[in-house]
């Protein structure tokens, strides 16, 4: 089980490329409600291990994610609600 | 009489299902449109092995029975019977990613508690093998409780399997759809990864093709450098590949004119078919090569899944501009036609990047402008190299490809800080495992926009350059006088001239300027039909047509031409699609205004400045 608030808890677009991170919270009521449909339609969930894999060549956006097997991309302003604990 | 049964073919997006759907149906398919709705719907038709024929019909892909685009909501409707123009399906098969289950199942188990008879595509097994993914379909079979049958649908593999199911199953009996059980995303999800996870029989970690693939054309600098090679050759292609085969038409034009010319008694018939619907539909047709060129690119950059990673690279840029890297796909489109690059904004969920996008589409230099483009740029820019491999023909053609792309940012950034503003900033995709897509897709796709090219030819372009010589014909012209100061044509030309004329227009481009109306190659036959009734002697070959327009215009007024044409909404289909697409007339009248105006301030810059150039 994650504890509340460990040292090293970040959110997913803080996360380091090839980093691997289990989701402890999403901050569902800071999306509109079709961005938090359809990131849950992506499986983004507590407890879901999620993977920063690529990044957009301008501005460092998009964020490429792996999100179970699927491979998603979404912008940095959503990947920040997206609360992680990195695994080691 | 009971109509046939029907079966939807039902799935998460990148699941396979047009595939398996084109692997049940073969080419027998029909695309039309929900009534009020502007999704497609395609259908075709299955038969049985006892014969029995059933009706298959392919929903839009969708993550889940919640809609999150106008696509997700029809597919929602069908399923429960709610959509207008279309009866509730018989039976189901859910088509699923093997690779991807844990997030395909969700899905799925929503379908499945709907209680129609339902079969499950296990689909791409091959790619779930390759990715070292060892499943077990009768564990699947046993927790999901309906028929699980693995598939290939590029391969054309279980398709008669899948068949046979669909046999038993039509046969059985069945008992009514239950609505939807109040269910929760979180608690489906949970469910479809406990499944998932109870269908692996084994996994071995492999570096996977994609994560090589995409480590490259993902990559922050080499990404955008393929990107833009890319681009490069799919436009040098859309010239070099299509000379050999144009050139076959033209050739087969020429013939058909000569004999006919020979055939006919020389008289006002004579003049119809030579000069009208020859020179004019012919004129049009030789362009059929260099738009099945662009749509084979578009397809295939579709189908393997690179286009995601386009909209992916660009969608900061576009950002800029207030559009998101979803548009980038309906914008690439719109190269080869607005009208398909404007229904592909469906995708896009913000309703105002939606509208932004549809409005900045006609923009994107579309394949009807090449003829247009060709002809003038042959007829008035020399044909120097510039450097090894460019010609001085070929930078004007580029340049005007990106005052386009220019004019449609500009448009965009303007029409999100005005009429358009607030809202938007979203961009979520999934990205789809590279794969080679069956090339008898491809064949499929292109061969449906030739029909639809050629349809048009004979329809719209024919139609309206019949009207265009008849009214370039009538009153015959007596000795001494031109047929073009005479005839009808000539003088609504000339009232248009009026207006015209500042920006360096002539009579004949006025001429051309209302038929072009209808599509913007119809430009070019309608100059050739205008010009091969003034001088009936010549036939009305490119090289003459040329020929003519260089004596006819200065080099100030065909470059103010060309500007009108990057810029002028001449095209009703677009029109057309943009007032069914926004539900009404505001959007379309807004779209031909602005860019009646940009057209017209762009042709009149060009003509002052090269004017005062001495041009």
């Amino acid at each position: 089980m994650n504890a509340p608030f460990q040292p090293d808890a970040t959110s997913l677009d803080l996360l380091k490329v090839g980093t691997k991170a289990r989701v402890s919270a999403v901050d569902w009521a800071s999306l509109d409600e079709a961005e938090a449909c359809r990131l849950r339609h992506f499986g983004f969930d507590e407890g879901v291990t999620v993977q920063p894999l690529h990044l957009g060549p301008f501005g460092r956006d998009p964020i490429a994610i792996r999100v179970g097997r699927m491979t998603v991309a979404i912008r940095r302003r959503h990947a920040g609600a997206i609360h992680v604990q990195p695994i080691r | 009489m009971n109509p046939l049964p029907l079966v939807a073919v039902a799935g998460s997006p990148n699941a396979g299902k047009s595939a398996l759907f084109n692997a049940l149906t073969g080419a027998r398919q029909k695309v039309g449109n929900y009534p009020g709705v502007t999704v497609e719907r395609h259908s075709g038709r299955l038969t049985l092995a006892d014969g029995r024929p059933v009706e298959m019909v392919d929903l839009p892909g969708a993550y889940s029975l919640e809609p999150a685009s106008p696509d997700e909501a029809v597919t929602r409707d069908v399923l429960l019977g709610r959509q207008k123009g279309e009866r509730q399906p018989d039976a189901l098969v859910i088509v699923v990613d093997s690779s991807n289950l844990d997030n395909h199942l969700r899905f799925a188990l929503q379908l499945i508690e709907l209680g129609l008879p339902t079969i499950i595509a296990l689909n791409m097994v091959d790619l779930a093998k390759r990715d070292g993914l060892e499943l077990d379909p009768k564990t699947l079979e046993k927790l999901l409780g309906v028929p699980v049958v693995e598939t290939i649908a590029v391969r054309r593999r279980g398709i008669a399997e899948l068949q046979s199911a669909l046999d038993d199953m039509l046969s059985a009996p069945f008992c009514g759809v239950h609505e939807p059980v109040e269910s929760d995303l979180i608690h489906l999800q949970r469910r479809a990864r406990e499944i998932a996870t109870a269908a692996v029989v084994s996994e071995t970690p492999v570096r996977r093709w994609t994560h090589r693939l995409d480590a490259v054309l993902l990559h922050p600098v080499i990404g955008p450098i393929i990107l833009a090679l890319i681009m490069f050759v799919m436009f040098q292609a859309v010239f070099a590949w299509s000379e050999t085969p144009k050139s076959w038409i033209e050739d087969g034009i020429a013939w058909l004119s000569n004999q006919a010319s020979a055939a006919l008694p020389a008289g006002l018939v004579r003049s119809m078919i030579v000069d009208g619907a020859i020179a004019g539909v012919g004129a049009v047709i030789t362009f059929l090569p260099q738009i099945l060129v662009l749509f084979l690119f578009i397809l295939l950059l579709e189908g393997t899944g690179y286009m995601v990673r386009a909209a992916f690279l660009m969608d900061r840029l576009m950002h800029g501009v207030g559009l998101s890297g979803r548009a980038f796909i309906p914008l690439l489109s719109s190269f080869a036609c607005a009208v398909p690059g404007i229904m592909a904004t469906r995708t896009i969920d913000d309703p105002k990047d939606r509208l932004t996008t549809i409005l900045v589409a006609p923009l994107m230099t579309c394949s009807a402008r090449l003829p247009v483009y060709t002809l003038i740029i042959a007829a008035f820019i020399p044909n120097t190299r510039l450097a090894w491999g460019v010609g001085l023909q070929g930078v004007v053609m580029f340049g005007l490809y990106i005052t386009g792309i220019a004019g449609a940012l500009l448009a965009a950034l303007v029409l999100r800080r005005g009429v358009l503003k607030g809202g938007g900033g979203g961009f979520m995709m999934e990205l789809p495992k590279y794969q080679w897509p069956p090339l008898k897709d491809v064949a499929i796709g292109i061969l449906t926009r030739a029909e639809i090219f050629l349809k048009r030819a004979g329809t719209i372009i024919l139609g309206t350059t019949i009207i265009l010589w008849a009214l370039a014909s009538i009153p015959q012209a007596g000795p001494g006088q031109k047929q073009s100061d005479v005839s009808i044509a000539g003088k609504i030309g000339r009232a248009i001239e009026t207006v015209v004329r500042p920006i360096g227009f002539n009579q004949d481009i006025s001429m051309a300027l209302l038929p072009a109306m209808a599509a913007r190659e119809v430009a070019v036959s309608a100059i050739a039909t205008v010009y091969s009734i003034d001088s009936p002697d010549q036939r009305a070959g490119a090289t003459t047509l040329q020929d003519k327009l260089q004596h006819r215009w200065s080099l100030a007024t065909a470059l103010a031409f060309l500007a009108w044409f990057v810029f002028a909404p001449q095209c009703i289909s677009t029109i057309a699609v943009t007032r069914r697409e926004t539900n009404g007339w505001k959007w379309p009248l807004f779209m031909v205004s602005y860019l009646f105006v940009l057209a017209y301030c762009a042709a009149g810059l060009t003509y002052w400045t090269a004017v005062a150039l001495g041009l």
